[in-house]
């Protein structure tokens, strides 16, 4: 069954001189992970501000849990969650204060609440920060307890915009178990993300979106397959560049680039670490030391540079989305 | 009931707030205890009146409506910041009343206004302000105080929900409120200023309020400027229009603001 489902959604910002959606279209499956890539001003926030009652759509239509988002939002919203890119809470009360407000708002009782709040700060390891005020909190506590808000009620659908967005390494890896944790619980998840890898950690399916369209989707493996995979890259002494380069090229079955300010030979690789493994291999037996040696894994601009020709860069649509998130 | 216990819980948040910023509180009090004693003190001496118990009688009613009258930025800057914050969009993506959130929001500013008015009359007490009327006049002075108050958080709804920039909030309402308070008699008879200035000043809802809560303190509005107009001759009554109308115009376009603020 399809638990989110996006059709044809259009929506212009200033009188239409703003186009964020340009009929997009996508869908999610009961119990998976659809993970939005694409860069700022693609229109990922907007889709997700859609579905979630936030914002209407020009036209086009849109369910969630079989409820239809236009007519009937307020249906919609018994049945989601939403943590978005900037972290939703009361920064003058406490994560206890927050969370119990926000278990009332759900109707849950106070007494329910408090439970449930309580239960929350543990689970996300927020017990200790509990009665101190947001605004003490770090980025990644902010997110968790931003999480945590839009888990009160259990929701049937969450949405999840950015969720690492302007966090430091190990807030983002904090944020991923957290993430991950939930999608064992089996819930059903809509998340954008600018990072390909991120997508591939935590989706079963990515959906990549450009100038306010879908313009590729599929598994994260069969979507790097269509980006060419995985690179290998080996940094050597000069004199050892030519005979490198036969290598490289014997290992990869392709041709192999020369960048050759950095002395930087690469090519793609199919099969990983193998492929790596056999060039060093190869290398020793030829008594050639490399200096720098790696497997580069496709990033969201190689995965836009092959499907539209054009790195993924910043649009005007991201200036609205930014005035939007101000206000 | 829902829809009671949404606004309930939202107005409680605010009472939360205020207790964990104290500052807020100490802030719009201490603004008004600054005029109440600028008046009484430095210009107050300049200004002639043969009102009984001197200058400070008249003045305390309008310091009042002044003071409520900055309601109108408090609650456009509280919106404004929870804009900012991202934390309309969780309210709005809540399975609760829509409107929650921002009639919560005015009863939560006119319940500090509450405070703040207890605290103004102390310190006019303190400088000698003594309403001659019956506790009840007075009281009902008050509750007209505070719905004055409630009815302009709706225009400050509006403004905060249409400004870009919580600074921007401050600056909006400073230049509402500020020739509102003061081109009227509040602080000083209108008769010295000059005709078109004297005009709107007697129709202009502060000086109506003002006017209003002199007559139910026991006073003479004496710093009416022609006597016989009709705001004049019916402060209680033209304030209660006031009143209306601003809510009949901005409680449903805050409302619809609300709904649709991200279109």
């Amino acid at each position: 069954m399809k638990t989110v489902i996006a059709d044809q959604l259009i929506k212009t910002y200033d009188k239409g001189a703003v186009r964020a959606l340009d009929g997009l279209s996508l869908d999610v499956e009961e119990g998976t992970v659809l993970s939005v890539l694409g860069p700022n001003g693609a229109g990922k926030t907007t889709v997700v501000r859609i579905l979630t009652t936030l914002l209407r759509a020009d036209s086009g239509s849109a369910s969630v849990a079989g409820i239809d988002v236009m007519k009937n939002p307020e249906k919609v919203r018994e049945v989601i969650g939403l943590s978005g890119q900037y972290a939703a809470v009361d920064e003058i009360l406490t994560g206890y204060d927050n969370l119990v407000m926000f278990g009332e708002l759900y109707h849950l009782g106070k007494k329910q609440a408090v439970i449930r709040a309580n239960e929350l700060l543990e689970r996300f390891s927020l017990t200790e920060a509990a009665k101190r005020p947001i605004k003490t909190y770090s980025g990644g506590m902010r997110r968790r307890l931003d999480l945590a808000a839009s888990l009160i009620v259990k929701p049937k659908v969450l949405f999840l915009d950015e969720p690492t967005t302007g966090l430091d390494p190990r807030g983002r890896q904090e944020m991923w178990g957290v993430i991950q944790e939930l999608v064992k619980g089996g819930v059903t998840l809509l998340l954008t993300t600018q990072y390909l890898e991120e997508a591939d950690q935590l989706a079963d399916d990515i959906a990549v979106i450009d100038t306010g369209k879908v313009i590729a989707r599929g598994t994260s493996d069969a979507l790097k397959k269509q980006v060419g995979g995985e690179r290998l890259e080996v940094v050597v002494e000069q004199t050892h560049v030519a005979k490198t380069m036969e290598i490289v090229a014997a290992v990869s079955g392709h041709k192999a680039a020369l960048d050759e300010g950095l002395r930087l030979i690469s090519a793609p690789v199919s099969t990983g670490s193998a492929a790596l493994f056999e060039v060093l291999k190869a290398l020793d037996s030829a008594g050639i030391h490399a200096l720098d040696v790696g497997l580069k894994r496709p990033s969201l601009d190689d995965v836009f540079l092959s499907l539209t020709g054009h790195a993924a860069e910043e649009k005007k649509e991201e200036i609205t989305e930014k005035k939007r998130g101000k206000k | 009931m829902t829809a009671v216990n949404d606004i309930y819980i939202i107005t409680r948040r605010q009472l939360l707030l205020l207790s964990r910023v104290p500052e807020v509180l100490i802030f719009s009090t201490i603004q008004p205890v600054m005029f109440v004693l600028l008046f009484r003190y430095v210009f107050g001496g300049s200004i002639s009146t043969d009102q009984p118990g001197g200058y400070v009688q008249l003045l305390m009613p309008g310091i009042f409506v002044q003071t409520v009258a900055f309601t109108l930025a408090g609650t456009a800057s509280g919106l404004a910041e929870d804009m900012k914050k991202g934390l309309i969009d969780r309210f709005r993506s809540l399975p609760i009343s829509q409107s929650a959130l921002v009639i919560g929001r005015t009863l939560g500013d006119s319940l500090l206004n509450i405070v703040v008015l207890a605290v103004m009359g102390i310190a006019g007490y303190l400088v000698g302000w003594r309403p001659s009327a019956g506790l009840a006049n007075v009281a009902l002075g008050f509750l007209f105080l505070l719905f004055f108050g409630y009815a302009l958080s709706w225009v400050g709804v509006l403004v905060g929900l249409s400004a870009s920039d919580a600074r921007v909030v401050q600056n909006v309402s400073f230049i509402v409120t500020f020739p509102l308070t003061f081109l009227s008699n509040a602080f000083a008879p209108t008769t010295g200023m000059p005709r078109a200035l004297q005009y709107f000043a007697e129709w202009n809802p502060v000086s109506t309020m003002v006017a209003a809560c002199r007559q139910l303190f026991g006073l003479e509005n004496q710093f009416g400027a022609t006597a016989g107009s009709f705001p004049s001759e019916h402060p209680l009554t033209t304030s209660l229009i006031y009143m209306l109308i601003i809510m009949l115009i901005f409680i449903p376009l805050s409302l619809r603001k609300y709904r649709n603020y991200a279109d």
